[in-house]
C-alpha cells in the first residue's frame, strides 16, 4: 500500500494539535500577545481578538455574537484581566459547540444500519468512508460499502480499493449507473447477508445545483423502499478549508436530504474550520468525526474541549 | 459564483451612486459595508484591509469629491481597484517551450486538479489544435491514475500510463520521454494533492518541478475556500515558482473571495475558472469582466463568446433561412432553441452575465430555473415527428398520450402549445416587418451579427 509513509506514528492528540497548529497559531498569536503583553483589557485587545476570530473563518455574524458577549462582560467588570478574558473565550466557544457533541452510534437493533454520506466535490467523502469502514470494522461490526458515486471517473475504483484494504465488500455497478439503484442493491444485499452497517457513497455535488440535489433526495427515497427507516444517518462531509460557504452547504444539503450529522476533514492542514462555530450557532447537528490525515486510522471522534483547547492553546 | 458579493456591493454602492454630495460619514459607512461584504465573501482579512484603505484614500481624494457625480465616481474607483486586485488583463498560458511544453498542476487534496487537467487538455486540443499528453504522478490516492486515464479517453488526450508502485520522479522522467516520442505539443502533469505543511510532500513536488522544469506551474484552488486560501497559496508560491492559478468549482454559490485573496497575496494571475462538472467547463479568467460582474454590471462579452462557441451555427442558419422563406416555426425548431439555451449553460448562466441582474431578488432568479425548459423539451420529445411539424394535429386524445408519455399533466402540454403559438406569432410579426434577419441574429438563433470574429 503506497499511501502509507513509514514515519513513526505520533499519538492522535499530537496529531490533532499538530493539525491545529496553524489555527492555534492564528488565535494564539493574537491571544498570546494579549495575555503576555498586557494585563488590562482595552479596545485594542478586543479588536485583535475579533480579528483572530475572523481569520479562522468564524464569520462576521458568529464573531460579532461572541465579541458582544465578551465586551458586555468586560464592561460590567466581570472580566478584569486578559487571563479571565481567555477563560471566558474558551467557555464561550465550547458553549457554542455544546449542542453539537453527540457520538456516532450504530443502533444494532436496526441492522442494516444505513449511513448516507453527502458533500460537495473534493470534500473527502470517499476517504472518510474508507476510514469509517475501518473504524466500524475494528469495533467488530460487519460493514458493506455502496459505490454510489457513479459520476466521477474512477470513483468506484477508489472506493473498491478502500474496500480491499479493509476487507469490506463493495457493491458497485460502474460509472454512469443510477446511483439510487446501486444503493438499493447494496441495502438489499446487506439485508440478506445480515450485515450490520451499510455506508453509501455519493457523487460530490455543489449545493446550488438543484437537479443534483434532487437526485440525492431520490437516493434517499429509494433507500426507504428497502427499509422504511433508512437512512439512519445522513452525514455531510465538510472540508476544513471551507469558508462561509460551509453555512450554505449545511443549509442546502439539509433541505434536500435532512442531515443528521457532520464530519470535518483535512484538519491536519492550516485550515481552521472556524466556520463550525457559525454552523453550530444555527444547527444542532452533531459533529461526529474529524479527519486529521491520510492514514486509515486518521478519523477521530469530535471532542469540543480538545478542539477548543487545541485551537486556543498558547505557545505550544 | 460572486452573486452574494455582487448583491452586497451593488446595494451598498447603489445607495451612494445617486448622491450628489458625499460626506465623510457616508463614505465611512460605505467602507464598513464594503469591508463586511468582502469578509463575508471569504476574502482574506489582510487583503480586505488593504483594499478598503486604498478605496478610502481615493474616495476622499479630488477625483471623487470634485466629480459632478461623486457616487458614480466612487463606484468607478471600487471597480478599478477590483480590477487592479485581480490583475489587469487575461493572462494566457505560455507554451513557448520546445515541445512538449510542460504544464504542472499543484494544490491541496480535493481542490480539483485532476478535473482541471482534463478540462485544460480538452481546451488546448479543441481551441488550439494541440496534441496533448497527460500523466498522473499521484501514487497515493487510490484510483487517482485510473481517474485521469478515464478522463483522458473522454477528452481525447494521450494518457501516459503510470502505476502506483512507481516513484513519482520515475514516472515523470518516463512521461517526458514518451511525450517526446509521441510528438505531443503539451504534456500536462497531474500531481497528488498535498498539504503545504507536509514537508516530505512539498520536497517531492519541488523535486518534480526541478526534474521537469515546466513552463507553466498552475496552482489549483477551490473557490469555496475560506481565509486559508491566502495561506496555502502563499506557501505553495514560496515552494514552487507558480505561474498562475486555476480557480475551481466557481459554479456553486461560493462568493469567490478566494479569487481575490490568492491573486493579491501571490501576485500570480488567475488564468482559468472551472465552471462545471463537464470537461468543457473551463473559462479563461478576465479580471475586468469579473469585476464588472461583481459590481452587477454584467459580463456581456463572455456571453457573446460563449454563444459563438456553443451555438450550432448550421442549425441557426437553417432556421433563419426557413423562417425567412415564410415557413412556420414548428415545435421541432422550438425544441432546438431550448436545447441551444441549455448548451449555453442554461438560464442561470445567462442571467449571471446579464447587466443589472444582481438587483433581482434571489427568489426571482431561481424561479426562472432550467427545470421548466427541460420539462418543455421532454414534452416535445414525447410527440411524434408528425405532431412536431404540424402542432394543429394535437387533439385531446393526443394531448393525453403526450402528457402520459412525458410524465406531465395535460395542462402542461396546453401551456407549452400556447407558448409555442405565441412565439410563432412573434416570429411572423417580425418577418412581416422585415426585421426577422436582425432578430435571428440578435435573439432567437443566437447567431452572431456579421463582422463578429469567430
Amino acid at each position: 500500500m503506497p499511501a502509507v509513509k513509514n514515519t513513526p506514528r505520533p499519538s492522535w492528540w499530537q496529531r490533532l494539535r499538530g493539525g491545529l497548529e496553524k489555527t492555534r497559531g492564528q488565535l494564539a498569536a493574537g491571544i498570546g500577545d494579549l495575555l503576555l503583553g498586557k494585563k488590562a483589557i482595552d479596545a485594542q485587545v478586543l479588536e485583535e481578538l475579533e480579528t483572530a476570530l475572523l481569520v479562522t473563518d468564524v464569520g462576521v455574524d458568529a464573531t460579532r455574537t461572541i465579541m458582544q458577549a465578551l465586551t458586555q462582560r468586560v464592561a460590567r467588570k466581570q472580566l478584569n484581566d486578559t487571563v479571565a478574558l481567555h477563560g471566558a473565550l474558551c467557555t464561550a466557544l465550547e458553549a457554542i459547540l455544546e449542542p453539537n457533541c453527540r457520538p456516532f452510534e450504530v443502533d444494532s437493533a436496526r441492522a442494516p444500519f444505513v449511513v448516507l454520506v453527502v458533500g460537495v466535490n473534493g470534500a473527502g467523502k470517499t476517504t472518510t468512508i474508507g476510514k469509517l469502514a475501518k473504524r466500524l470494522k475494528s469495533e467488530g461490526k460487519s460493514v458493506l460499502l455502496a459505490a454510489g458515486d457513479t459520476f466521477r471517473a474512477a470513483a468506484v475504483e477508489q472506493l473498491t480499493e478502500w474496500g480491499r484494504r479493509n476487507d469490506v465488500p463493495v457493491i458497485a455497478q460502474g460509472q454512469g449507473a443510477d446511483s439510487a439503484s446501486v444503493v438499493f442493491d447494496a441495502i438489499s444485499a446487506a439485508k440478506s447477508r445480515g450485515v450490520d452497517v451499510v455506508i453509501a457513497d455519493t457523487a460530490g455535488r455543489l449545493q446550488a445545483k438543484t437537479n443534483l440535489m434532487e437526485e440525492l433526495a431520490k437516493i434517499k427515497r429509494v433507500m426507504a423502499k428497502v427499509d422504511p427507516t433508512a437512512p439512519h444517518e445522513v452525514v455531510l462531509v465538510l472540508d476544513a478549508g471551507v469558508g462561509q460557504n460551509g453555512l450554505s452547504q449545511v443549509k442546502e444539503f439539509d433541505a434536500a436530504v435532512g442531515l443528521t450529522g457532520l464530519v470535518v476533514t483535512k484538519l491536519d492542514g492550516t485550515a481552521k474550520a472556524g466556520v463550525l462555530f457559525a454552523i453550530a450557532a444555527r444547527w444542532a447537528l452533531p459533529i461526529y468525526f474529524i479527519g486529521i490525515g491520510e492514514r486509515e486510522d486518521d478519523l477521530r471522534p469530535f471532542d469540543k474541549q480538545s478542539f477548543v483547547a487545541a485551537l486556543l492553546e498558547n505557545g505550544a | 459564483m460572486f452573486e452574494n458579493l455582487t448583491s452586497r456591493l451593488s446595494r451598498t454602492l447603489g445607495t451612494l451612486s445617486g448622491k450628489n454630495r458625499l460626506s465623510e460619514e457616508n463614505i465611512a459607512e460605505a467602507m464598513r459595508e464594503v469591508r463586511m461584504a468582502l469578509l463575508e465573501a471569504d476574502v482574506a482579512l489582510p487583503v480586505v484591509r488593504d483594499f478598503v484603505e486604498r478605496v478610502r484614500g481615493r474616495a476622499v481624494g479630488q477625483e471623487v469629491m470634485q466629480s459632478l457625480t461623486p457616487g458614480q465616481a466612487l463606484v468607478k474607483v471600487v471597480h478599478d481597484e477590483l480590477v487592479a486586485l485581480m490583475g489587469s488583463a487575461n493572462d494566457r498560458l505560455v507554451l513557448t517551450q520546445a515541445p512538449p511544453a510542460i504544464v504542472m498542476m499543484a494544490g491541496l487534496q480535493g481542490a480539483g486538479k485532476t478535473t482541471a487537467v482534463a478540462k485544460l487538455a480538452r481546451m488546448l486540443k479543441e481551441r488550439e489544435n494541440k496534441k496533448v499528453a497527460v500523466v498522473s504522478v499521484d501514487v497515493y490516492r487510490p484510483a487517482a491514475i485510473e481517474q485521469l486515464r478515464t478522463l483522458a479517453r473522454e477528452v481525447g488526450a494521450v494518457h501516459i500510463d503510470s502505476n502506483a508502485d512507481e516513484a513519482p520522479l520515475t514516472i515523470a522522467a518516463r512521461a517526458l520521454k514518451e511525450a517526446r516520442a509521441k510528438f505531443a505539443d503539451v504534456l500536462i502533469v497531474d500531481t497528488a494533492g498535498r498539504l503545504h505543511v507536509d514537508e516530505e510532500m512539498m520536497a517531492e513536488i519541488r523535486a518534480l518541478h526541478a526534474a521537469l522544469s515546466p513552463i507553466e506551474t498552475l496552482f489549483v484552488v477551490d473557490a469555496m475556500t475560506g481565509q486559508d486560501a491566502a495561506n496555502t497559496a502563499k506557501a505553495f508560491d514560496d515552494a514552487l515558482p507558480l505561474t498562475g492559478v486555476v480557480l475551481a468549482k466557481t459554479d456553486g454559490d461560493a462568493r469567490g473571495g478566494a479569487a481575490l485573496s490568492v491573486r493579491a497575496i501571490t501576485g500570480k494571475p488567475i488564468k482559468f475558472l472551472g465552471t462545471g462538472e463537464r470537461t468543457d467547463a473551463l473559462e479563461p479568467f478576465h479580471p475586468e469582466r469579473v469585476a464588472s460582474r461583481i459590481l452587477g454590471m454584467g459580463d456581456v462579452l463572455t456571453l457573446i463568446e460563449e454563444a459563438e462557441r456553443k451555438v450550432d451555427r448550421q442549425k441557426a442558419e437553417r432556421l433563419a433561412k426557413k423562417i425567412g422563406k415564410g415557413q412556420k416555426f414548428d415545435l421541432e425548431d422550438f425544441r432546438d432553441q431550448l436545447e441551444q439555451m441549455r448548451n449555453m449553460g442554461g438560464v442561470a448562466n445567462l442571467l449571471d452575465k446579464m447587466p443589472g441582474m444582481a438587483h433581482l431578488p434571489q427568489s426571482a432568479q431561481t424561479q426562472v430555473g432550467d427545470g421548466a425548459f427541460r420539462r418543455m423539451e421532454i414534452i416535445i420529445g414525447s410527440m411524434t415527428p408528425q405532431e412536431r411539424r404540424f402542432p394543429d394535429l394535437i387533439n385531446g386524445s393526443r394531448k393525453r398520450r403526450i402528457a402520459t408519455g412525458s410524465g406531465s399533466e395535460i395542462a402542461d402540454v396546453n401551456r407549452l402549445l400556447k407558448q409555442h403559438k405565441q412565439m410563432q406569432k412573434m416570429m411572423k410579426k417580425v418577418t412581416r416587418k422585415g426585421g426577422m434577419a436582425r432578430m435571428m441574429r440578435g435573439v432567437a438563433g443566437m447567431k452572431p451579427p456579421p463582422g463578429f470574429r469567430r
